[in-house]
């Protein structure tokens, strides 16, 4: 082996690829996790997890007012009635959405997000920009993602952490008085969740 | 990025989860480890914010372009590492043997 190509070997053992593949297999063969298990677990992140589940829960709170301010008051709950699995283990908290107050949803200093709810977060909720962002200049970034609120609309932003998510219950859309639950879900955007737009309008 | 325009319309299950098959399985791995209670979420998330906070404090030039995953892949070598399931000496040893199979192999 050359100098240089050796060198090249050092740099690709530095690959994420290579790492990752590595970390995987000396730990399966150590005895410590379980191919299988990983395969369906991620298969759940992937395909079960997801941000219909807390599309429901919203749309259900639009239409039975008592469900909603329970959804509010008792949050964690709630979501064991639900059966919003892995609901046991986040406390979560909903920031309802008003006339003049808006919330929107962060994690500071990594991705905390609830994934009982919405699954995994998207790439630009994880982003640097992001997170240092919205904090200091919420009305500027939400206006850059397509979201102009008034004004005089307060905006509220919250701080995930390991103790405690956030999802945000959007105000119901005009003109969506005759829709059925399934309709209303539909309506109900992960990004409307996170608090970075509104629901959509039918 | 903050645009809107790099956000896809969210399908009734969001947007491509990972966007590379080692993306999961990294994923999948400390979830694995997790559910098996090597560690918890916290414990993990612990090193993840240190390692998030290492590549936010480089200066421009020596500043790798931004890879969560990145972020995730060495929060995990660390955590298994500290916890003594894995040397990292081992990983690299067997990092460097795969990156040197021939170019096109595929596991």
């Amino acid at each position: 082996m050359t100098e240089k190509e050796d060198h090249r070997h050092e740099m690709d053992s530095q690959l994420p690829e290579a790492r990752t593949e590595a970390l995987e297999d000396l730990l399966v063969e150590k005895g410590l996790i379980d191919r299988a298990r990983i395969d369906s677990l991620i298969e759940r992140f992937e395909h079960d997890l997801g941000p219909m589940i807390g599309a429901r829960l919203v749309a259900k709170a639009w239409l039975e007012p008592e469900f909603r301010d329970r959804l509010v008051a008792d949050t964690d709950q709630v979501l064991q009635e639900e059966n919003v699995s892995g609901a046991q283990i986040e406390h979560v908290e909903i920031k309802a959405n008003e006339p003049g107050i808006h919330n929107v949803v962060v994690c500071t200093l990594c991705s905390c997000y609830p994934w009982a709810l919405l699954g995994l977060p998207p790439a630009w909720y994880k982003s640097p920009e992001y997170r240092a962002r919205v904090v200091r200049e919420p009305r500027k970034v939400l206006e850059e993602m397509g979201l102009s609120l008034e004004a005089e609309t307060e905006i509220r932003v919250w701080d995930s952490s390991s103790e405690t998510r956030f999802l945000v219950l959007p105000e119901r859309p005009a003109g969506s008085e005759h829709l059925e639950i399934e309709e209303l879900a539909e309506l109900v955007t992960r990004d409307s969740m996170i608090g970075v737009a509104r629901a959509q309008t039918p | 990025m903050l645009d809107g325009s790099s956000v896809a319309p969210p399908r009734d299950n969001g947007e491509l989860v990972f966007e590379a098959p080692w993306q999961s399985r990294a994923f999948g791995v400390a979830a694995d480890l997790v559910d098996s209670e090597h560690f918890t979420w916290n414990d993990f998330r612990h090193h993840l914010i240190d390692v998030i906070g290492e590549w936010e404090a480089l200066e421009g030039g020596e500043q790798p372009e931004w890879d969560y995953y990145s972020c995730w892949l060495t929060a995990l070598e660390r955590i298994v590492n500290s916890l003594a399931l894995l040397d990292l000496a081992e990983v690299d040893a067997r990092a460097g043997l795969y990156a040197a199979r021939p170019h096109g192999h595929d596991h």
